[in-house]
């Protein structure tokens, strides 16, 4: 008893915690379970039959295919953009560095009609690569633009700030002991960025996983080729079939869970590699 | 440190330049790549919506946000931000005050716990809803006998919209209270100052920022959220429609150019948060950078 009447010097703190697990329990957790208490009401069987139909695998295949393409490729060119902003000089750099953040501010509905507009055969982007043969927009190849749209802040702002702190010093050493820029790249830039790289790349596919809005309008949503998870659970829940549509979203945060939780040990990672290069 | 520097003083720095200008192209290079692909990725989408919303003029584009629907749907939009945001600010405070100022067990748990919504697909966090509020759902009987709509009405609407945007205020606030540390406030506190005059006259004036730029965060995302907004809404039109669904309906109908036209407001919406998140994060900078010179000219004088 005592020890749970430790007096603090601070007032306040159980009115504070009580009203955050109050809102948290009846917003967040309450209407989370439901999802899991609604699926019980399946047999394992009818559960089983419905996750495991041709047209639910082939859109967990291509969520799970193109969400991880898109976070390769953002982890790529996001390690770039997060390179080039840190550490070059360029005219218009806090506008650009500003704009990175666009795909978090911006409204997906708005970015699934843009990316649809570029990439379309009358867009801009669209019609040249029409004429070469390269369909995008309402093909699997749409999905993936608007899977790298939505990816980018993540891998760039879980980088630049390991970049800014990284010490020049191990750079010029290992230049003036004649390393290639190659090899101070492989053997210095790259172990030290790497694991926030890795962060960067499962918040980037995370975020993807469960993308909804982007992806509708540029997907062309054809069954078994362009149609990804959320939009099945939309379609099941249209035809009033929530049992159906519950099980399919349950299969999908039990994989968010996961990756909620590596995500949390990966930035806790980070936090502490950033602690050592610091010590 | 030292030992770089002591390596890098032998080389004459004539060698030093002639040994890099073989290299000299790759700033060049990297730095045309990647705003290449910026501009592809980002730039080129955004200057497409407003040459699409402008494509038949300036009177047609004016109308179309003019029109009783996409007013209707602008007032919706705003009246769910207008309760979700300040029910997240409060929440953010509380939770923000509880786990930085205080030690209690399974703090880090809560804290993944308030993370949760992030890691939702925006469609499931419509369908929970559905699950509890819905015709077949827990309350469905209750809400049906009773003459009340929560599903396909304004309540799923700010529902939906509190759940995907309730961590934004208590992500911006726990690290920037747990860096302030707690001496301030149990000085206040010790000096004999309430609760709250602790806390708006203390804790507050120094978070003020990251406050402000997470009610403009849970704001930009209450105002655009679309899946799960989607999913509750039933695209009632004038009704239930906020403006990120009007911009769909106007879509599917092939009423292109009035769709890119609303949807130019919501990037204006946009641009407007990163320009306030630019002034913020100055903001905050300079007040940290005041406040350690502050504690350095306070310890100076102890000495």
């Amino acid at each position: 008893m005592a020890l749970l009447q430790r007096r603090h010097v601070l007032p306040g703190f159980g009115p504070a915690l009580g009203v955050t697990l109050m809102y948290l329990g009846l917003i967040v957790l309450i209407p989370l379970s439901a999802a899991f208490i609604k699926t019980f009401t399946l047999t394992w069987d009818a559960f089983w039959l419905t996750v495991t139909n041709p047209r639910v695998i082939a859109s967990f295949k291509l969520s799970f295919g193109v969400s991880l393409l898109a976070a390769a490729i953002n982890a790529v060119f996001g390690l770039l953009v997060a390179w080039v902003l840190v550490r070059y000089e360029l005219p218009g750099k806090r506008v650009i560095d500003a704009l990175v953040d666009l795909p978090f501010a911006l409204p997906t509905a708005v970015a699934g009609i843009a990316l649809t507009a570029v990439y379309s055969t009358k867009g801009v982007l669209g019609a040249p690569l029409a004429e070469l043969g390269i369909k995008v927009a309402f093909t699997p190849l749409g999905v993936l633009m608007a899977l790298i749209f939505i990816g980018l802040p993540f891998v760039v702002r879980t980088v630049q700030p390991v970049l800014e702190d990284m010490d020049r010093g191990y750079e010029e050493a290992a230049h003036s002991l004649g390393a290639t820029p190659l090899q101070t790249f492989t053997r210095v830039i790259f172990p030290t960025v790497m694991p926030a790289l890795i962060t960067g790349f499962t918040l980037a596919f995370a975020r993807a996983l469960g993308e909804y809005g982007s992806v509708v309008f540029i997907a062309g949503n054809m069954p078994m080729v362009s149609e990804i998870v959320p939009l099945i659970i939309i379609t099941k829940l249209e035809q009033f079939d929530y049992a159906g549509a519950t099980a399919v979203a349950v299969v999908m945060l039990v994989f968010s869970f996961i990756l909620l939780l590596l995500i949390n040990f990966l930035q806790w990672w980070v936090r502490k590699r950033r602690a050592e290069e610091k010590a | 440190m030292h030992t770089s520097a002591v390596i890098t003083t032998p080389v004459p720095i004539t060698a030093t330049r002639a040994k890099r200008s073989p290299v000299a192209w790759v700033p060049i290079l990297l730095t045309g790549l990647a705003l290449a692909y910026l501009a592809l990725v980002l730039f080129l989408p955004m200057a497409v919506v407003f040459v699409e919303g402008l494509r038949k003029g300036l009177d047609f584009y004016l109308n179309a946000l003019a029109e009783p629907d996409a007013l209707a749907a602008m007032k919706l939009t705003l009246l769910a931000a207008a309760i979700a945001v300040p029910l997240n600010l409060v929440f953010g405070v509380c939770a923000a005050w509880a786990i930085a100022k205080f030690d209690f067990r399974g703090k880090a748990l809560l804290i993944t716990l308030i993370d949760l919504p992030f890691s939702v697909s925006p469609v499931i966090s419509g369908l929970i809803y559905v699950l509890i509020f819905g015709k077949q759902g827990w309350f469905g009987e209750w809400l049906f006998d009773h003459d009340l709509k929560v599903i396909f009405a304004v309540p799923g609407i700010v529902l939906a919209t509190i759940f995907v945007t309730f961590p934004f205020v208590a992500r911006e606030l726990i690290p920037l209270m747990q860096a302030q540390g707690r001496d301030e406030e149990e000085a206040a506190a010790l000096l004999g100052a309430s609760g709250w005059q602790t806390f708006w006259r203390v804790t507050l004036p120094s978070v003020k920022w990251g406050l402000l730029y997470g009610v403009i965060l849970t704001n930009a995302r209450a105002m655009g959220e679309f899946g799960a907004v989607s999913v509750v809404s039933g695209h009632i039109r004038g009704e239930t429609n906020t403006l990120p669904l009007h911009i769909e309906i106007l879509y599917n109908e092939y009423n292109f150019t009035a769709s890119y036209a609303c949807a130019t407001v919501l990037v204006f919406l946009a641009l407007l948060t990163l320009v306030a998140k630019v002034i913020v994060e100055a903001r905050q900078h300079r007040a940290m950078n005041l406040a350690v010179a502050e504690a350095r000219e306070v310890q100076g004088s102890k000495a």
